[in-house]
């Protein structure tokens, strides 16, 4: 049970007494104004600093799967000599880089879209963080539709896709624009319908609301998040792939596949304009780790109820990293699909997997009140539901396919 | 000026933004964003009543607009594959010259 | 309150009456995303919350997309659309008659007596007693709209498809 006393923990409260003191040293009419630009100030420096960081750990753990070092040089800026620091001061050397290097805005480009594309990813990215529940008091805005918000603000990131590629009047960037928009439009069904059976279960679309619906335990040791249940672990699978081919990355890289092509609706694009880009990238994917937290692991809740003396918010940091290592992960593991792969996954495979996945969550909230040895036939039926169309309809989109064969691979 | 009337003004100019535009251009793709300014124009008015009637607690204006939503998303969706269709027969989109029926 | 609804209204007009002037079809169409998101701004200050971000995922989010997918497909994305040699007269009759309209409307709206609620305070509808209405009393205009949208979407799919199908070159 969700206790009350971890909600007055001091820990948990720490961010919130800090926040007040520093808005008690401005006058009352004011005081609102502050309260606000401390919260976003406050996002921004912490993600600013986890994209940072992300992108070196992404970069050191890829360069161990595939056996090589990663970057390991860099140190502190006018200190030859001085400690190495594992390269940790990397991403800081890469702004630089960025900042310093030229700007080339193509002649023919359509000048204003060309600089308000970076901007518009970035803003809408940042938005999204404003709904995340990163611990038990801590949600910037508290809003009673918080998911249909998360995805409208996510949506208009389609539109930045669409303005870097046609501003850029290059044909082969205006081609990889709409390749990245019918990924990122078929992909968006299956995330949205993935994300149904949980505002089923838990009759909100708060996500401080959802994530309070999973604070309970079994026996004090095994949490009640969505993940363990049999719709929810089919509904977090088919986040996680809608999530990764969302935010463009392997193995749904393709519209900017960097070893084949150049960089996709991002051609001409360069120095901070590209890094803005790069930035946006990595913001929605952090903002969807984190809505794929809250949805189904369990937000900022303890996996066992005797580990709540940790404050909440870094049960939610712990997850949010254990989900982009993930990523990472599966960016050095798997290989890039083909267009027609990826629209034909989406669209016969993900999007009739979930909408049997909405009836499954509607079966369950049915049998809510199940209790006994029915409880085993709950369980069953419900991984049947889960199991037997996964089955079925991978059957039947592998029927007449001989199966694969690899020229060139040793067998 | 209450606020009522002031949202009730905003409408009816986008409203007739929308005849204007329908009226005058001879384009299909922009002939039909006019009608789709036209039902955000209604969109508009339904939402200021709720604000502004006796009885905002019934909900009835937000959920006609969530149907009228719905409705304008299918009649986009309509409308410009039949865009695309008159494109794919006479290589423009221009209305005037949409005229295969005509004896 | 009043000055935001101002600023808002001339935001959504402004960007609308540019939009429909534009030649370039690319500009209007972003011009208007503009205004369609100027809209949620208004149901934002209204109080409806739900409407402002399913307007802002609907419009923004897919028509936006539908409708730059479709002047792209038809070729109208780089060079502004000619002249027509009647597209003055055309102009000046839409002009009179969307003014006419206009009159009329205005006159209308500002010569009634309009009864406003005296308590200013925004009207909260939740979610969750949005959903119970959607439910209860709206149940089969629910589910009318989803055949709706499902016709649709097949009716739109057949009409944009070719007919000359091409064999997918290299299935895997």
């Amino acid at each position: 049970m969700n206790t009350a006393a971890g909600a007055d923990a001091y820990l948990e409260r720490v961010p919130l007494v800090l926040r007040d003191a520093i808005v008690q040293w401005f006058p009352a009419p004011t005081q609102w104004l502050v309260h606000h630009l401390i919260t976003v100030g406050v996002i921004l420096a912490v993600f600013g600093t986890f994209f940072a960081f992300t992108t070196i750990a992404e970069r050191k753990l890829l360069g161990r799967l595939q056996n090589r070092l990663g970057p390991n040089r860099a140190g502190l800026p006018w200190w030859q000599k001085g400690p190495k620091l594992w390269g940790l001061t990397q991403p800081f050397a890469d702004a630089v880089k960025a900042l310093t290097k030229e700007d080339i805005v193509p002649a023919a480009a359509d000048k204003l879209l060309h600089f308000l594309a970076p901007v518009l990813v970035v803003t809408f990215s940042l938005l999204t963080f404003a709904v995340l529940p990163f611990g038990r008091n801590l949600i910037p805005v508290d809003l009673d539709a918080a998911l249909l918000y998360f995805f409208a603000a996510g949506s208009a990131t389609e539109l930045a896709i669409f303005m870097a590629g046609w501003a850029s009047r290059n044909k082969y960037s205006l081609l990889a624009a709409m390749r990245a928009l019918a990924q990122v439009i078929s992909y968006e069904l299956p995330l949205l319908l993935s994300v149904v059976p949980v505002v089923l279960i838990a009759g909100t679309l708060s996500t401080r609301e959802i994530v309070v619906a999973q604070g309970f335990w079994t026996f004090g040791a095994l949490p009640h998040w969505f993940v363990f249940t049999p719709w929810g672990a089919a509904g977090f699978v088919l986040f996680l792939v809608s999530a990764l081919a969302e935010s463009n990355r392997s193995p749904f890289d393709l519209p900017e596949a960097e070893s084949e092509l150049i960089a996709g609706h991002l051609t001409e694009y360069s120095g901070f304009k590209y890094a803005l880009f790069f930035m946006a990238e990595y913001f929605g994917l952090t903002a969807l780790s984190g809505l794929g937290v809250t949805l189904f692991l369990g937000g900022w809740q303890a996996p066992c109820a005797f580990l709540q003396f940790i404050p909440s918010y870094l049960w939610f940091m712990g997850k949010l990293i254990g989900m982009i290592v993930f990523f990472i992960w599966v960016r050095g593991t798997l290989l890039r699909l083909r267009i027609d792969q990826l629209t034909r996954l989406a669209w016969q495979f993900m999007v009739p997997l979930a909408l049997v996945n909405i009836g499954n969550a509607a079966f369950w909230a049915l049998t809510a009140g199940w209790t006994g040895p029915l409880q085993f036939v709950r369980w069953g039926v419900s991984i049947a539901i889960v199991v037997l169309p996964f089955v079925l309809i991978g059957r039947r989109l592998n029927a007449g396919r001989a199966p694969r064969t690899y020229q060139y691979a040793a067998s | 000026m209450s606020p009522l009337q002031l949202c009730l003004v905003l409408s009816s100019l986008l409203f007739c933004i929308g005849l204007v535009a329908v009226l005058s251009r001879g384009n299909a793709i922009l002939v039909l964003l006019g009608v789709e300014l036209m039902l955000n124009a209604a969109n508009i008015n339904f939402i200021a009543f709720w604000r502004y009637g006796p009885h905002p607690d019934a909900g009835t204006g937000v959920i006609f607009v969530l149907f009228s939503i719905a409705a304008a998303a299918a009649e986009a969706a309509v409308g410009l594959a039949l865009v695309i269709a008159i494109y794919r027969h006479q290589q423009n989109i221009r209305l005037q010259e949409a005229t295969r029926l005509k004896g | 309150m009043t000055f935001a609804l101002i600023l808002l209204s001339l935001l959504i007009l402004g960007s609308a009456a540019v939009a429909m002037a534009l030649r370039n079809l690319i500009y209007s169409a972003l011009l208007l995303i503009g205004s369609w998101a100027g809209i949620a701004g208004f149901y934002l200050w209204a109080g409806a919350e739900f409407v402002a971000f399913a307007q802002i995922l609907i419009y923004v989010g897919a028509i936006s997309m539908v409708v730059l997918f479709a002047v792209l497909l038809t070729k109208q994305g780089h060079a502004p659309e000619p002249v027509e040699f009647n597209s003055v007269s055309r102009f000046i009759t839409g002009l009179i008659a969307g003014g006419g309209v206009a009159g009329v409307l205005l006159g209308a709206i500002l010569g009634m007596p309009l009864e406003v609620r005296t308590a200013g305070t925004t009207p909260t509808l939740t979610v969750k007693a949005l959903g119970a209405q959607l439910m209860g009393p709206h149940t089969a205009a629910l589910l009318v709209i989803g055949l709706l949208l499902t016709v649709s979407l097949l009716g739109a799919v057949v009409l944009a498809s070719d007919e000359r199908r091409d064999q997918p070159e290299d299935a895997p």
